[in-house]
């Protein structure tokens, strides 16, 4: 199967997402200023600094022409992941529900943080159990997950939470100690940690692995 | 122009609490409810398409309220 | 009317001989621009007219030597046709002055440096110092330089592996900021910056040009900063890492499809160095349009467009047949490049404005004939700095053992490096506080996962005290650090931090210290690749501490075998091994103590901690230890202190024959010194090592929540649980992160 990572001007963690699917897949880097998908299966809106996070995270980066072929996609039930940035990008597109925040600490800070796998029958974490503690690095100053009451209520009762921060574990003061949501068609995942840091034993953990083997089961399962 | 972005009352506003916390400690008293937000200063040749720009792009209407004001 | 008003060349730093010298190199007198430029490429920051004569000393050959000094960084080769650049500079007075902008654009100068070989940075690491942090200006300082740091590396997607963070008196109103910064390249990608090709293109590319830091490099880097110094506070530079992020994705690109002849980064002295430089290293000229070069701010004079210092801009050398490509590939990455000059044979750099020619100079006078003054280096009979301030009443060891590992110095430094992205690029093997030095990944090699490691080390109260073997300590531990993971030293980069060298105890110190520098590298067998000098570091209070900063790089054969710092396995041996030998005055306890520095430190057996170091490194290369620690500040008991806590296990130890109580038993313990390491692992692994190094077995690593426990002589025994050292460290700097 094929991964397409997307890369915007001030994108840093591209490559390492490339790397990850990589160990699963095969993976190409799609340009920003482009349209073309280039026939992948799945998506990969990775970390960094899109555009400086000019004006708001993620918010120049949403209108670039690459994310309106990513929209259709995902319109089409095409699988997509967004780690950290991307999880940014994707929620201001309106293609995952609330917002990101700054830290409560307003520091960057970069841990090792325990997560919670709250739903295991799902496209990003099937190759997990439920309940299951994942060690997975985060990296970011921007993370705070906001949604108003009543949408964060809907999230909620849909089960859209996927993963939590262990108790104790979040430094961004996510309501909820939410760590990943998806859409409620399910086909869209954002999370701030980065599992693609989490899939070389030589660099750390390796249950960051455990997502995007997750993305190529299900490719797998509906290709075949 | 002159379009002013704030938090919308009741979301956590750390750069908000910062500052409030943040003066006290330099000898000012009496200070509170801050709220840190964004100016955005532009020419506009179609003052009625400033809403929607407003709306789309330079404002996140999940947790901001602009205003919109003559410079 | 002021001396000043009738001679502008003061004003900008020049001496009335130095005046003379350009007007004689010009054959009349210079215009405004040309003495900007002069005043600029001959100040002390431009030229090192009081050190270049020194650093002739410096060994800069070795085997896997590259690239070496007088390129924008140096590079060493690590196998399989890759090399590594590296090198580390200063940003230390713009930092005094506004710390954020100060730090970040001292990364953002450092990177470039490294991009401009054609190296793609991998990793920064910083060594900072500051005043004592119960001052609130070195608080302020600290957090803004930290956060500088933070935000331009994450921004730009380099991971911060490493660094050190000291905090002494004689730096709180000279605070030292030195970032490095290392690259990857193959070796025929590694690319020169010496301009070639008569009719060749001159572009500029990346950021536009403002007033930022106009008069930076004359007025703060070769004068003593006073009390007025709020007022440059305009000429500091403000940095963009968004701009540096395509610029590099932009360069490294140009690099790549082969279009560039040659690459140069604007540093200090903005256009005028950079220009003056690759002409120089080319033997050629360069015709420059100012009226060509892109302005963020509108009427600017032809010497400022030359002086300014505006952030995230470089200049290359393109043949004429390829000036689209490189258009289209700058467009691409939304970066402005425009063609503002041409190489020519003159041999002099001119500065045209809209036709006429507003500066005309041999680009030999600039670069090459600024005078260079030999020191008059003497030794002070009085004393230059205060004794540190008492802070540790008790000479009691368990008392000492909490209060070291708390001190600032010390202290747990995760509120800092967790302010840093050091993830990035998927490399990092070892993170800060896993082991001694960082290491890194290289691509995969024959199914092996080599790696290089990395340290960063200075010294300066140490130094101050004796300023030969201070630096020769400084150089050792490095070497020790990279040791400690199982790596060889390639070379080594330094950044040297001293007062104003035109007071002979200063020359002194510079004059030793690099005497020790050349010495210690001479007998490691590492070459220096090139460097950095900082002068005049004094305030109204004094000089800051002579402080050598050395970063060294060297590359281990498997990642996997890397080694660790932290007490690992319950029932593991404790060794201590090399030529140790313990010494108080001087170190961290006596500091604490508040004792005045002593004059002179203890002789150092070189060869034989190169021994020491070499028999350690291939033991860990074995994968015979557990963990490896060299032993620096605080001595002996700090260092298995840390080793504890990394590892979260206690320790038994056995120091019986130093006494329990006194003096004696204070300098076994916290005694400190060059050629020490606590090693961990199996009994029979260490008893072999004693074959080729001093190795004394003192005890067994415990269980998860045992303490430490010191056995001295008639059964006392010393011990602390663990719970309590880790707490007193890491309350260190938590206050000054709130």
């Amino acid at each position: 199967m094929r991964f397409g990572v997307l890369r915007f001007p001030g994108t840093c963690d591209e490559v390492d997402a490339q790397l990850a699917c990589e160990r699963v897949g095969e993976a190409v880097i799609l340009w920003h200023g482009d349209r073309d998908l280039q026939g992948v299966d799945a998506i990969v809106v990775p970390g960094g600094f899109s555009y400086g996070d000019y004006l708001r995270v993620g918010a120049i980066a949403r209108f670039a022409p690459i994310m309106e072929s990513v929209v259709q996609f995902a319109r089409e039930g095409g699988p997509v992941l967004g780690i950290c940035n991307g999880f940014q990008v994707l929620c201001e597109a309106g293609l995952l529900p609330g917002a990101l925040l700054p830290n409560r600490t307003l520091r960057f800070v970069c841990r090792q943080v325990d997560l919670v796998v709250e739903h295991a029958d799902t496209i990003f974490t099937n190759a997990c159990e439920r309940g299951e503690r994942l060690s997975i690095p985060a990296k970011h100053t921007t993370g705070c997950w906001y949604a108003p009451p009543a949408l964060h209520e809907q999230v909620e009762a849909n089960g859209q939470v996927l993963l939590r921060y262990a108790p104790g574990e979040s430094f961004n003061g996510s309501l909820a100690d939410v760590a990943g949501v998806r859409n409620e068609a399910g086909n869209v995942f954002g999370l701030m940690p980065h599992p693609e840091h989490a899939v070389d034993p030589l660099t750390g953990s390796t249950d960051g692995l455990k997502l995007f083997e997750s993305i190529a089961n299900h490719v797998g399962a509906h290709v075949g | 122009m002159r379009v002013l972005v704030r938090p919308k009352a009741g979301i956590l506003d750390p750069q908000g609490q910062a500052v409030e916390r943040a003066l006290p400690a330099l000898g000012f008293e009496g200070v509170g409810n801050v709220h840190v937000g964004r100016l955005i200063e532009l020419d506009v040749a179609d003052l009625a398409q400033l809403p929607a720009m407003c709306e789309k792009l330079l404002a996140n209407p999940l947790i901001e309220d602009y205003e919109i004001v003559e410079a | 009317m002021s001396a000043d008003a009738l001679a502008p060349h003061r004003a900008l730093g020049l001496t009335d001989a130095e005046y003379e010298l350009i007007v004689a190199k010009l054959g009349r007198e210079p215009n405004a621009v040309e003495l900007s430029m002069f005043s600029l490429m001959w100040s002390e920051h431009c030229a090192y007219k009081h050190s270049k004569k020194l650093l002739g000393q410096l060994p800069t050959e070795g085997p896997y030597l590259l690239l070496g000094p007088g390129e924008n960084a140096g590079a060493v080769d690590v196998g399989d046709g890759l090399a590594i650049a590296f090198k580390v500079e200063s940003h230390n007075h713009p930092s005094a002055v506004e710390p954020f902008q100060g730090a970040a654009t001292g990364v953002g100068g450092i990177l470039r440096d490294v991009f401009a070989v054609g190296a793609r940075p991998i990793a920064v690491l910083d060594s900072l110092r500051f005043g004592e942090l119960d001052s609130a200006r070195s608080r302020y300082l600290l957090e803004h330089a930290v956060g500088g740091i933070g935000h331009y590396g994450n921004s730009i997607g380099v991971p911060t592996i490493g660094g050190e963070l000291y905090f002494e008196g004689p730096y709180e109103q000279n605070c030292l900021v030195n970032a490095m910064a290392l690259g990857l390249a193959e070796h025929d990608r590694l690319i020169r910056s010496a301009a070639a090709g008569p009719g060749n293109v001159l572009f500029l590319f990346g950021a536009l040009t403002g007033r930022d830091g106009i008069g930076g490099a004359s007025v703060l880097a070769s004068a003593e900063l006073g009390e007025a110094d709020a007022d440059k506070r305009p000429t500091v530079q403000i940095g963009d890492p968004f701009a540096e992020k395509k610029l590099m994705e932009c360069s490294l690109e140009l690099l790549d499809r082969e279009l560039l002849v040659s690459l140069q980064d604007l540093g200090a002295a903005g256009l005028t160095s950079s220009s003056s430089e690759m002409a120089s290293k080319g033997g050629l000229g360069l015709d420059i349009h100012v009226d060509r070069v892109p302005l963020r701010e509108p009427g600017m004079e032809p010497f400022e467009i030359m002086v300014s210092e505006s952030q995230e801009r470089m200049l290359c050398v393109v043949e004429p047949a390829r000036v689209n490509e490189v258009l289209a590939v700058c467009a691409k990455w939304e970066t402005t490049a425009t063609a503002i000059g041409e190489v020519t044979d003159s041999g002099r750099l001119r500065v045209l404005s809209g036709g006429d020619v507003v500066g005309d100079m041999p680009v030999e006078a600039l670069v090459d004939d600024c005078p260079l003054y030999d020191l008059a280096p003497e030794k002070s009979s009085a004393r230059i700095y205060p004794a540190p301030r008492r802070r540790l009443d008790s000479n009691d060891p368990g008392d000492a053992l909490p209060a070291l590992l708390g001190s600032w110095n010390l202290a747990d430094r995760r509120p800092v490096f967790e302010q840093y992205d050091c993830l990035v690029q998927s490399r990092t093997v070892r993170r800060p506080d896993d082991a001694d030095a960082a290491v890194l990944l290289l691509p995969e090699s024959d199914g092996a996962r080599p790696a290089i490691a990395v340290s960063i080390d200075g010294s300066g109260r140490r130094v101050a005290c004796d300023p030969y073997r201070g630096t020769v300590e400084a150089v050792l531990e490095c070497a020790a650090n990279l040791a400690c993971v199982g790596a060889e030293p390639l070379g080594l980069t330094n950044c040297l931090n001293f007062g104003n060298p035109e007071k002979p105890h200063i020359a002194w110190q510079l004059s030793e210290s690099v005497r020790g520098l050349a010495d210690a590298c001479r007998a490691l067998e590492v070459p220096v690749v090139g460097g950095n000098v900082s002068l005049y570091n004094e305030g109204p209070d004094g000089p800051i501490y002579p402080t050598p900063v050395v970063g060294m790089v060297g590359r281990l054969p498997d990642a996997a075998r890397a080694g660790r710092l932290g007490f690992a396995a319950e029932g593991d041996a404790i060794a201590f091994a090399g030529p140790f030998t313990p010494s108080l005055p001087g170190g961290e306890l006596a500091k604490l103590r508040g004792e005045a520095l002593p004059d002179g430190l203890p002789e150092v057996d070189v060869v034989a901690v190169r021994r020491a170091q070499e028999a350690i490194r291939a033991a860990v290369r074995r994968g015979e230890l557990r963990s490896a620690h060299d032993v620096a500040e605080g001595g002996l008991a700090v260092a298995l202190a840390e080793c504890c806590l990394a590892g979260g296990h206690g320790a038994q130890v056995d120091f019986r024959g130093a006494g329990t109580e006194g003096e004696q038993l204070l300098e076994t313990l916290f005694g400190e010194g060059p050629g020490g390491f606590v090693l961990s692992g199996p009994r029979p692994v260490l008893a072999a090592l004693a074959r080729e190094t001093q190795l004394t077995f003192v005890g067994e690593v415990a269980g998860p929540d045992d303490d430490l426990a010191f056995t001295l002589d008639s059964g006392t025994v010393l011990s602390w649980p663990l719970a309590e050292l880790r707490a007193a460290r890491e309350r260190g700097l938590a206050d000054s992160f709130g």
